[in-house]
């Protein structure tokens, strides 16, 4: 860890995907900067929630920092090394200390690994064991995440969509990691499942002192889980904060008009709700007509 | 007389692996100018319940078993499908979760719109075509003559549904039925379209069926809830009486699993999660199907028997030996009012 306590420093990143047009001689003719100039910084244990609409660019952040896409330009600074200057096997090998749980259980595992060789996966590639270690560290790590340890020889599409998660959860863990990126993952669970994973990643961080950045499009969800939240929109950082405050007393516009969206099942509550975000949205529409 | 009827409404889907009951004896009636909510997760049947009514429901391997579907004074159910396709687009309409692939890629929105309304009214292009730019600004889409001869490609998710309730009201239906209307839609887009149908069925007092997996949508905007759970109402009240409260275990279980946005040690507290997932409705349990997952079942009957749909109060109506009033003994953790 670098030497002021944080886990994980991102200053300045920007992620710009070309747009190209033009069919025998493609040629670029502007830039989609889906990530521009995103700056912040995870402390160790620390949950940062990360929250914005479709195409903000969270998820883009959150691969960006794991280097699973190249950045355009900023600065990456995990464990005190500079992720976007290491080679190729430096950065597999600081991949041991940061992983990733993927939005959608039902594509994000390979249909045709059993379980035990999914969650077994990254033990081979690390080197990690014997082949009695691995299958052992195998059960452990199901059983840790709630899942019979016992269905190791069965296949992903067996199981439903929570069952599933948690054994992307279980192949995030394998390598002890400290930091795990979360790429909404509760997002295409049932309510009552939800709350389940919610619960397993919670107990996760305090028994593993696990560092996550949490990223989600759904307020509620990432308010219980997070320690500070920022909030994303068209690329950047538009609000920064405690969660608490973030939510009681947001400063900027955008994250006015994202709170007061949210429906709250109090239907008391969302009469006043839903005049306040007519309001709001018919204000924010004449800010920007002048 | 109520604008709809259902009737204890059974469909089946007999597929290979056994007869799925997928709606199992659902009834409930809707008022003109009312919104009726239906809430419950994945494979509770309240989709198949929508596209029962509509009679959309893919036959085979599906088919309506018993009950009636009362519109008009008529059974929908038994209406021949020539027929039937006049109640559906003109008397009663629909519009699905994917605004993405519900429109068609190749025609123009103008097209699309003129199609329903020449359908059902026999009226020259040129009219058909005002009458579409007139739906597309009570939807706010803004330049919209203009945007008539554009590709749906060209428009944001938020607006694409905004068409397809153009459609929906092109022919001044009496009953529309939303089917997850705002799931795939971003939160701030979500509220400005829940918006544009409240004011859209005062405007044109219609009744409306909104199914959703999302209780902070229906309790936004339904005057009604019915709470689906493996093809049953389980819960059946007004919006306020079943947030003040709620009876049923699993809707107070659902209610509990909800991450809260307003309170205090939100960060630090945990989830009331439900255990294990809800029953295989292939040759379902004969008890009640919530009893697996329900903190309290006893040994009394409900583990054998399935209990009935019962009046707890005036309009209050569930499906469970242990309600919460009747849970004697039983401290109820308070729902600290948000």
């Amino acid at each position: 860890m670098s030497s002021n306590g944080k886990l994980l420093e991102v200053s300045d990143l920007h992620k710009h995907f070309p747009i190209r047009e033009g069919l025998l001689f493609e040629r670029k003719v502007g830039d989609v900067k889906a990530v521009d100039g995103v700056s912040f910084d995870i402390a160790e244990g620390e949950t940062l929630g990360l929250v914005g609409e479709s195409g903000s660019g969270k998820s883009t952040t959150g691969y960006c920092i794991l280097q699973l896409l190249k950045p355009t330009s900023g600065s990456v600074r995990f464990l005190g090394r500079e992720l976007t200057e290491l080679g190729r096997e430096d950065l597999r090998k600081m991949r041991r200390e940061m992983q990733i749980v993927f939005q959608d259980p039902y594509s994000s595992l390979d249909p045709r690994m059993t379980v035990g060789d999914i969650v077994g996966e990254p033990l081979i590639v690390h080197g990690i064991g014997s082949r009695q270690d691995r299958s052992s560290r195998i059960r452990q790590l199901l059983d840790v995440v709630g899942f019979n340890p016992s269905f190791t020889n069965r296949y992903p599409h067996e199981f439903s969509g929570g069952q599933r998660q948690r054994i992307g959860i279980a192949r995030a863990l394998a390598l002890s990691p400290k930091l795990i990126v979360c790429d909404e993952p509760v997002s295409a669970l049932d309510v009552s499942i939800q709350a389940q994973i919610l619960n397993l990643l919670k107990d996760l961080q305090r028994d593993f002192q696990l560092t996550y950045l949490f990223i989600a499009h759904d307020l509620a969800v990432v308010r219980s889980m997070s320690d500070r939240i920022a909030v994303m929109n068209k690329g950047q950082l538009v609000e920064i904060g405690p969660a608490e405050q973030l939510y009681t007393n947001p400063q900027h516009d955008y994250t006015k008009a994202l709170l007061s969206a949210v429906p709250i099942p109090d239907p008391r509550a969302m009469k006043e709700r839903k005049a306040a975000r007519r309001k709001l949205r018919h204000a924010l529409a004449e800010g920007e007509r002048s | 007389m109520p604008l709809l009827e259902v009737n204890d409404l059974h469909t089946h889907f007999f597929t290979r692996e056994g007869v799925v009951r997928a709606v199992d004896g659902i009834s409930f009636s809707l008022e003109k100018g009312k919104t009726l909510g239906i809430v419950g997760e994945s494979g509770c049947g309240k989709s198949v319940t929508a596209l029962s009514i509509m009679g959309l429901i893919p036959k085979p391997p599906a088919k309506i078993v018993s009950g009636s579907v009362i519109y008009d004074g008529q059974d929908l159910t038994k209406l021949p499908e020539r027929k039937l396709e006049d109640v559906r687009g003109r008397e009663i309409a629909m519009i699905f979760q994917d605004p993405m692939t519900s429109l068609n890629p190749t025609l123009t929105l103008g097209i699309q719109i003129t199609e329903t309304i020449r359908r059902h009214y026999d009226v020259p292009k040129a009219q058909a075509r005002k009458k579409a730019i007139e739906l597309l600004d009570e939807v706010r889409i803004p330049r919209a003559s203009e945007r008539l001869d554009d590709y749906p490609h060209r428009f944001s998710g938020g607006m694409r549904q905004r068409v397809m309730i153009a459609i929906a009201l092109s022919c001044d239906p009496k009953l529309l039925i939303a089917d997850e209307p705002t799931t795939a839609l971003d939160v701030t887009v979500q509220a400005s379209v829940l918006d544009l149908l409240d004011d859209l069925k005062a405007e044109h007092d219609m009744g409306m069926i909104l199914i959703t997996h999302d209780m902070g949508v229906v309790a936004e905007s339904a005057d009604d809830i019915i709470v689906m759970y493996a093809g049953q109402v389980v819960e059946q009240a007004s919006t306020l009486d079943l947030f003040d409260r709620p009876e049923h275990p699993y809707t107070e279980a659902l209610l509990g699993a909800l991450p809260q946005i307003e309170g205090e040690g939100i960060r630090e507290g945990r989830l009331t999660a439900i255990p294990g997932r809800p029953p295989d409705l292939i040759d379902p349990p004969k008890a009640c199907r919530f009893a697996p997952r329900c903190p309290y079942v006893g040994s009394d009957s409900c583990a054998e028997h399935m209990p009935e749909l019962r009046e707890l109060r005036k309009g209050h109506w569930v499906r469970s030996a242990h309600p919460s009033t009747e849970r004697a003994g039983v401290r109820q953790p308070d729902r600290a009012p948000a």
